[in-house]
């Protein structure tokens, strides 16, 4: 997958002119564990609507598998359930009588038989860790996470090769946030697909991305593994952003002269360093 | 998509217009829609005409932004003026089957064509001049008097101000519920009238609930701040006219004297 320069302006030619977007390249390979980071407004949301063709960048190319999807005669269609997007608050598209038949709705829109429906629909809440006994339920009488995970289960269903979340965990508790994380991490794992992972904290991004995109005033400015984003976190500072409360530590352990590796982003990794400092001395 | 729709909308910019009393803008609306309605000739239209243009400079809302609101109505004005072509008797011009084309009907068609347009022009100058907020307080002011008569003037205001204020919020809504759909695979555009149908049911449902979800938050938003009703109640930014004011009532009320002139010496 691939966004030549692109650049998204929203009312062009008003007083409400915005450039959401502008001049941003990436190239995405298959497989890949992605983190999109940036505060509110950057573009972030914006950004991810142009990888399944839900919006026309104003200019530049997307890209995928190669081909121009604003090409004339391209089926949006079938990239739509390659590249499945799940938006910020996803609960709020809940429509149907129960929870299974909504997860139906995006295999039934494929094109599916009946039983392949129901298998993929209930793979899905299996993967999202939903128990059978909610299948039956109404969407509108569940909690606010578990409303979360019917509908990331809905896209889940049409099983996607690309899947972009955009602030999955937002308003969830720490159990439930870990939860969906490790639970996103365990299908990338067992199909092979992409992720794509809108975030605001740091530390989550840090714990499970192999890739990290920093946006700021709708353009990339940092684009490169945690660790070494990380170290950019002064700028990241400036940004309105913070990296993880570790990499501060281990920075001011470093100035008090303590000789730890500045790049550890999980507490295993800085204790290891901290230990090993200490014991050299 | 839904963003075209320009009716009602606000368009903010530093004119004479803008700075008007919304009462006046409200009463000069008023005045000029009835006097669309006594026009009979092209005279009078050229007033009309003369008058909206000036209007719509002196605001700096570009023409090409009112004209986009058109668009909406291009379906009811082609209905009104082909009824008005083959539906109005008179001197037969062309005939094909059971339709006739009479001088009447196009004379008819073209005034109703200007009216309508003129109509629409007119009041989208006003709001888009004037912030809902505005033009509430306003009309609020406006009807004052028939609170003698109870007549819940304030709640009448306050449930106009609310209605507006959502209308950009739920399209937005709609907007956002529509793309999340169309990620699942959902399709709008394509297939048979009852197919159209079905195929909202993914988008109004969600939209309901939330438009619900919202009007009851904002209640207990509003309840939560003591809110109880207009006796009493004094406002930040009273309304009161300038001297710009009382020169557009004059000015307005100058037209309207000129029109009416008009309609009664039969111009
Ligand atoms: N529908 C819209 N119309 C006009 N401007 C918009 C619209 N949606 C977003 N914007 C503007 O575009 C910019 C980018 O918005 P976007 O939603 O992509 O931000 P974000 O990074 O996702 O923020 P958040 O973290 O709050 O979700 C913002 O400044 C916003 O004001
Ligand atoms: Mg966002």
């Amino acid at each position: 997958m691939k966004l030549d320069n692109i650049t998204y302006t929203y009312s062009p030619g008003t007083v409400y002119e915005m450039h959401a977007i502008q001049g941003v390249n990436l190239d995405i390979d298959q497989g890949e564990f992605i983190g999109i980071i940036g505060h509110t407004g950057s573009g972030k949301s914006t950004l991810i609507q142009h990888f399944n063709g839900l919006m026309k960048p104003t200019s530049g190319k997307v890209l995928y598998e190669g081909k121009d999807i604003w090409q004339e005669g391209y089926n949006l269609k079938s990239l739509r359930s390659n590249v499945g997007l799940v938006f910020q608050y996803p609960e709020h598209q809940l429509f149907e009588v129960d929870v299974f038949t909504d997860v139906c709705f995006g295999p039934k829109n494929q094109g599916l038989s009946k039983d392949e429906i129901e298998g993929r629909a209930r793979e899905a809440l299996e993967h999202v860790g939903l128990a059978e006994d909610m299948y039956k339920k109404s969407p509108f009488d569940l909690s606010g996470g578990q409303k979360r995970r019917v509908a990331i289960a809905g896209v889940l269903a049409m099983n996607p090769k690309v899947l972009i979340l955009d602030e999955p965990t937002a308003g969830l508790d720490p159990k439930g946030r870990d939860e969906i994380f490790d639970q996103i991490q365990s299908l990338r794992e067992k199909r092979g697909i992409t992720v794509i992972l809108v975030s605001h904290s740091m530390e989550d991004v840090a714990r499970y991305v192999g890739r990290m995109i920093v946006m700021n005033h709708g353009q990339v400015a940092f684009d490169g593994v945690p660790r070494e984003v990380f170290t950019h976190y002064r700028e990241l500072e400036a940004m309105g952003l913070a990296a993880p409360q570790i990499t501060y530590i281990m920075h001011a352990l470093k100035y008090r002269g303590l000789d730890v590796d500045t790049q550890a982003i999980t507490i295993e990794e800085a204790k290891k360093s901290i230990l090993q400092a200490l014991g050299e001395r | 998509m839904l963003r075209d729709i320009t009716i009602g909308q606000y368009y903010p910019a530093d004119s004479i217009i803008h700075k008007l009393d919304p009462r006046v803008k409200f009463i000069a609306t008023l005045l000029y829609l009835i006097s669309l309605f006594l026009f009979h000739t092209y005279i009078g239209y050229i007033l009309a005409t003369v008058f909206l243009v000036v209007i719509i400079k002196l605001s700096k809302v570009p023409f090409r932004f009112i004209v986009k609101g058109m668009k909406a109505i291009v379906f009811i004005l082609l209905i009104t003026v082909v009824f008005n072509i083959f539906l109005t008797p008179g001197k037969v011009l062309a005939q094909w089957w059971i339709f006739k084309v009479t001088q009447e009907g196009l004379i008819q068609a073209g005034r109703m064509a200007i009216r309508l347009s003129y109509l629409i022009i007119g009041s989208s100058v006003m709001t888009l001049t004037t912030t809902p907020n505005q033009l509430t307080d306003g009309l609020e002011r406006i009807m004052n008097p028939l609170k003698k008569i109870k007549v819940p003037v304030h709640e009448i205001a306050m449930m106009m101000s609310i209605a507006l204020r959502f209308i950009p919020i739920l399209m937005e809504e709609t907007d956002k519920i529509m793309k999340a759909q169309i990620a699942r695979g959902a399709d709008f555009e394509s297939g048979n009238l009852i197919k159209k149908v079905k195929s909202m049911v993914p988008l109004l449902v969600p939209l309901f609930i939330s438009a619900f979800r919202r009007a009851n938050d904002l209640a207990m938003a509003m309840e939560a701040r003591c809110y109880h009703g207009g006796d009493n109640r004094t406002q930040m930014k009273p309304l009161v006219y300038k001297r710009q004011d009382f020169v557009a009532y004059a000015v307005v009320l100058c037209y309207f004297a000129a029109s009416i002139g008009m309609c009664v010496i039969g111009w």
